[in-house]
C-alpha cells in the first residue's frame, strides 16, 4: 500500500473522520464500493451456480438414477440456469468492474447518477433473495429451465410465482445500470476524452447499456404475463381462451436473444483490453471494434425467432431470421480478426490475464462456430433441443464471458487490491480450467450431434461414454476454478504490493494509486493520447 | 465537495427511462396487434361493450392535465413558484378524478361478470376473451402508471414547498412532467385501441 495511506486512504478504507463499517459499503453511493458489492455478490452466486452444473453433471455419468430424483435434477438445471443468466453472467462484468472502472477510465469521479446505482446494488439483492425463497417456499422449486416456457409455466404447481417476480426485480437492475452508464459515458468524459480515445471496454459497456435499456422491459412484461397468467387467470398465451403460446416465445426471445449479447459483449470489451497491453501495441482496428459492438447490439437485437425454427413459423420468418443471424457473425467475426491482428508482430509478454484472454478467444471461435450451424435453418432441425445447444451456449457463455470475467479478475486484480496474485498458480489454474472445460463440453457437441436431447434427467446407454467423459471433465475444470479463487483470494491477504501501473497499461485506471482513493483524481485529469498508446509507458512492477 | 448538478444529464437518463415505459407497454401492444389481426369481429364485438363515454371522459381529463403539467413547468420556470404548485395539485386531481372514472368502469364491467378467469368472460368466444383479458391487463398496467406519476408530482409539490424545486433548479418536475406526459401517451394509444375498434 501506498505511504500517503494516512492522508489519502484507498477506497476500502474509512473515509476520514467517519468509522465505516457495513453501512458505509451498502449504502455506499462510490462507484467503486457499489462494484465491488456486487463483485463478492457475483462470485457467491457463480460458486452456488457452479455447484449446481457440477450436481447436474454427477447425476448424469451414468443412466438411470445416480443422486437425485427427475424432480429434483428437474429443480436443479431451472435453478442452474436462473442462477447462473440472471444472478451472475448478465450483472457479471458490468455491474463488478464496469462499476468499478468505466468512470475511471473516462476520468471522472462517480456515475451520472450515484444513488440510482447503489438502488440497483439492492435490487439486485432484493432479487436474489426471492430467487433463494422460490426455493424454499410455496410448492417446491420451479421446474420449468430458465426460459419459463409456457404452457408447462403457467400450469406447474412449483413455485415459478416467486421466481419471476425475482427475474423482474433482477431486470429493473440490469436496467438502471444501463441507463447510468450511458449518461455517464455521455456526460462525465474528461477534457479530451474524445469518442475515439474512449477505451474498448467503455465502448462494450455503451453498446451493452443500450441493449438492457432496450430489450429488458421486454423481458419484464413477459414474466409479468407469467405471473398475471398464473395468479389472475388472465390466460393470453393460452390457447383455450383465445392465447397463442408461440406470442410466449417471441416476447421472451425478444429479450433473451438480446441478453446474450448484454452478457459477451463486455468479455470481448475486456479482452480488447488486455490484448494490446500484453502485446505491447496499440490494438488493431480501433475504429472497427468500437463499431462491431454496436453493430452487434443492432443486428443482435433482430434474431430472436432462430431460437424458434421448430416452433411453428412461416418458411419466410425462418428464412428471414436465419439471414440475419449470419448478419450478427459478421461483427463478432471483426472483433476476431481484430484481436489476432493485434497480437501479430506484437511484443508479447505472456501474464496471466492474456492466457485468459487467448483462452476466451478460442473457446468463443469454437462457440461461434457452432452457433452458425444452429442459425442455419437446415441444420438446426437436426441439432435443435440436443447436447449440441447445451455445448454451443456454454461455449460462448463460459467459455467466452466467464473466461473473460477471469480475465478482468486477473488483469484489474492488482489495481483493485494494491497486490499481485501468484502469477504461476494463476497460469496453471488457467490451463487446468481450459482442459477442464474442453473435457466437459466438446462431448456434447458429439453426444448432441447423436440426437441426445437437452435437460433430460436419463438416457440411452450409446450416450453413456460422451456424458461420462463430460462428467470427468467438470471434476478437472471444478478444480482448475477452485485453485484460481483460493490464489486470488490469498493474493488480496498476502500478495506482493504492487505500484500504479504492474502491467504498462495505458488507460486512466493505472495512473491513479492502487487501491484507487476514494476520490478518483486529484485534479480533473486532461487526455492527450488514445488508450492504448504506449510510447514511454514501463511497467513500474 | 462542490454538489454535482448535471442538468442535461439528468435528462438523458430520464428519457432513457421513458424509452424503457415505451418499450413495457410494447409488448403488450405486439399481443394486442397479434390478436387484433387474428380476431377482427371478435374484437369489434367485445369493443361495443366498452363504454365510450367514461372513455372519452377520461380522454379528456387526462390531455387536460398534461396541459396543466407543462403549464406548471411554465409557471415555475418563470419565478410563478405558487402558480406552479397549484397547477401541480390540479395535476394531481385530474389523476384522482381519472382513476375514480377508471374505478367505477373496471366496477360495472365486473358487475356484469366479465373479469379475467370470471365464468361470464369464459363463455366468451376466445377472441373476446382475448379482447377483455388485454383490455385489464393494459388499462390496469397504465392505471399503476397514473398512480406512481401522481405519487411523483406529489412527491414535486412537496419539494416546491420546501424550497429544493425552485425556478433555478426543476429538473426533478421537468422530469415528472416527462413521465406525466408518457402517462397521457400511453392513454392516447389505448383509447382508440379498445373503444373505438368498434
Amino acid at each position: 500500500m501506498s505511504a500517503d495511506a494516512h492522508d489519502h486512504p484507498n477506497f476500502f478504507q474509512p473515509l476520514p473522520g467517519t468509522k465505516g463499517g457495513i453501512a458505509s459499503w451498502i449504502f455506499s453511493t462510490d462507484h467503486k464500493r457499489i462494484g465491488m458489492l456486487y463483485l463478492y455478490c457475483i462470485v457467491a452466486m457463480f460458486l452456488v451456480g457452479l455447484t449446481l452444473g457440477f450436481l447436474i453433471r454427477l447425476e448424469l455419468i451414468a443412466p438411470g438414477r445416480t443422486i437425485m430424483g427427475p424432480q429434483t435434477y428437474n429443480a436443479l438445471f431451472t435453478l442452474h440456469g436462473v442462477v447462473m443468466i440472471f444472478l451472475v453472467v448478465i450483472p457479471s462484468i458490468p455491474a463488478a468492474f464496469g462499476n468499478i472502472f468505466l468512470p475511471i477510465q473516462i476520468g471522472a469521479e462517480d456515475v451520472s447518477f450515484p444513488r440510482l446505482n447503489i438502488f440497483s446494488w439492492w435490487l439486485y439483492v432484493t432479487g436474489a433473495v426471492l430467487a433463494v425463497v422460490s426455493l424454499v417456499t410455496g410448492k417446491g422449486a420451479p421446474d420449468t429451465g430458465w426460459t419459463f416456457y409456457v404452457p408447462f409455466s403457467a400450469v406447474t404447481t412449483t413455485n415459478v410465482d416467486v421466481a419471476v417476480i425475482a427475474v423482474f426485480i433482477l431486470g429493473f437492475s440490469s436496467i438502471l445500470t444501463g441507463l447510468n452508464f450511458i449518461t455517464t459515458l455521455h456526460r462525465l468524459r474528461a477534457p479530451g476524452m474524445t469518442w475515439t480515445r474512449l477505451p474498448l471496454f467503455c465502448w462494450s459497456l455503451y453498446a451493452t447499456g443500450w441493449i438492457q435499456v432496450l430489450a429488458t422491459p421486454v423481458l419484464g412484461i413477459t414474466v409479468l404475463l407469467i405471473f398475471a397468467e398464473r395468479v389472475l387467470g388472465v390466460g393470453l398465451f393460452d390457447p383455450s381462451r383465445g392465447g397463442d403460446p408461440i406470442l410466449y416465445q417471441h416476447l421472451f426471445w425478444i429479450y433473451s436473444h438480446p441478453a446474450v449479447y448484454i452478457m459477451i459483449l463486455p468479455a470481448m470489451g475486456v479482452i480488447s483490453e488486455i490484448l494490446p497491453v500484453f502485446a505491447r501495441k496499440p490494438i488493431f482496428g480501433y475504429k472497427m471494434i468500437a463499431f462491431s459492438s454496436l453493430a452487434i447490439a443492432f443486428a443482435g437485437s433482430l434474431v430472436w425467432a432462430h431460437h424458434m425454427f421448430v416452433s411453428g413459423m412461416s418458411d419466410t420468418a425462418v428464412m428471414v431470421f436465419s439471414f440475419l443471424t449470419f448478419v450478427v457473425a459478421i461483427p463478432s467475426a471483426i472483433k476476431v480478426f481484430n484481436w489476432v491482428s493485434t497480437l501479430y508482430k506484437g511484443s508479447i509478454r505472456v501474464e496471466p490475464p492474456l492466457w485468459y484472454a487467448l483462452a476466451f478467444i478460442f473457446l468463443f471461435s469454437i462457440g461461434g462456430l457452432t452457433g452458425l450451424v444452429l442459425g442455419s435453418a437446415g441444420t438446426d432441425v437436426h441439432v435443435h433441443d440436443t447436447y449440441f445447444v447445451v455445448a454451443h451456449f456454454h461455449y460462448v457463455i463460459f467459455g467466452g464471458l466467464g473466461f473473460g470475467l477471469f480475465g478482468a479478475m486477473h488483469y484489474w486484480f492488482p489495481k483493485i487490491y494494491g497486490r499481485m496474485y501468484d502469477k504461476r498458480i494463476a497460469n496453471w489454474s488457467c490451463l487446468i480450467a481450459f482442459v477442464g472445460f474442453n473435457i466437459l463440453y466438446f462431448p456434447m457437441f458429439i453426444i448432441g450431434l447423436q440426437g441426445m436431447p437437452r435437460r433430460y434427467y436419463d438416457y440411452l446407454p450409446k450416450y453413456a461414454e460422451g456424458h461420462f467423459i463430460s462428467t470427468m471433465g467438470s471434476w478437472v475444470l471444478a478444480t482448475g476454478l477452485l485453485l484460481m479463487f483460493w490464489n486470488l483470494w490469498r493474493g488480496i491477504r498476502h500478495g506482493k504490493p504492487v505500484g500504479r501501473n504492474p502491467w504498462g497499461a495505458a488507460t486512466l485506471e493505472w495512473m491513479v494509486p492502487s487501491p484507487p482513493p476514494h476520490h478518483n483524481f486529484e485534479a480533473e485529469p486532461v487526455v492527450t493520447h488514445g488508450p492504448y498508446d504506449y510510447t514511454g509507458v514501463k511497467p513500474d512492477a | 465537495m462542490h454538489e454535482h448538478r448535471d442538468y442535461e444529464g439528468a435528462k438523458i437518463g430520464m428519457w432513457l427511462f421513458l424509452f424503457t415505459e415505451v418499450l413495457l407497454f410494447g409488448g403488450l401492444f405486439l399481443l394486442y396487434a397479434v390478436y387484433l389481426h387474428r380476431y377482427p369481429a371478435e374484437f369489434h364485438a367485445a369493443g361495443k361493450d366498452l363504454s365510450r363515454i367514461f372513455g372519452t371522459a377520461n380522454t379528456i381529463v387526462l390531455i387536460s392535465s398534461s396541459l396543466c403539467m407543462a403549464l406548471a413547468i411554465s409557471a415555475l420556470q418563470r419565478g410563478k413558484v405558487l402558480l406552479s404548485q397549484r397547477l401541480v395539485l390540479l395535476t394531481v386531481a385530474m389523476a384522482g378524478v381519472f382513476l375514480v372514472n377508471k374505478f367505477f368502469e373496471w366496477s360495472a364491467k365486473i358487475g356484469h361478470g366479465i373479469y379475467p378467469n370470471s365464468p361470464g368472460l369464459l363463455a366468451l368466444p376466445p377472441g373476446e376473451m382475448v379482447f377483455f383479458n388485454l383490455y385489464y391487463l393494459m388499462t390496469g398496467l397504465h392505471g399503476i402508471h397514473v398512480i406512481i406519476g401522481g405519487a411523483v408530482l406529489l412527491y414535486g409539490w412537496r419539494l416546491m414547498r420546501a424550497g429544493r424545486v425552485t425556478p433555478e433548479h426543476f429538473v426533478f418536475l421537468e422530469n415528472g412532467g416527462l413521465y406525466w406526459h408518457l402517462v397521457d401517451l400511453v392513454w392516447i394509444y389505448l383509447f382508440p385501441l379498445f373503444y373505438l375498434v368498434v
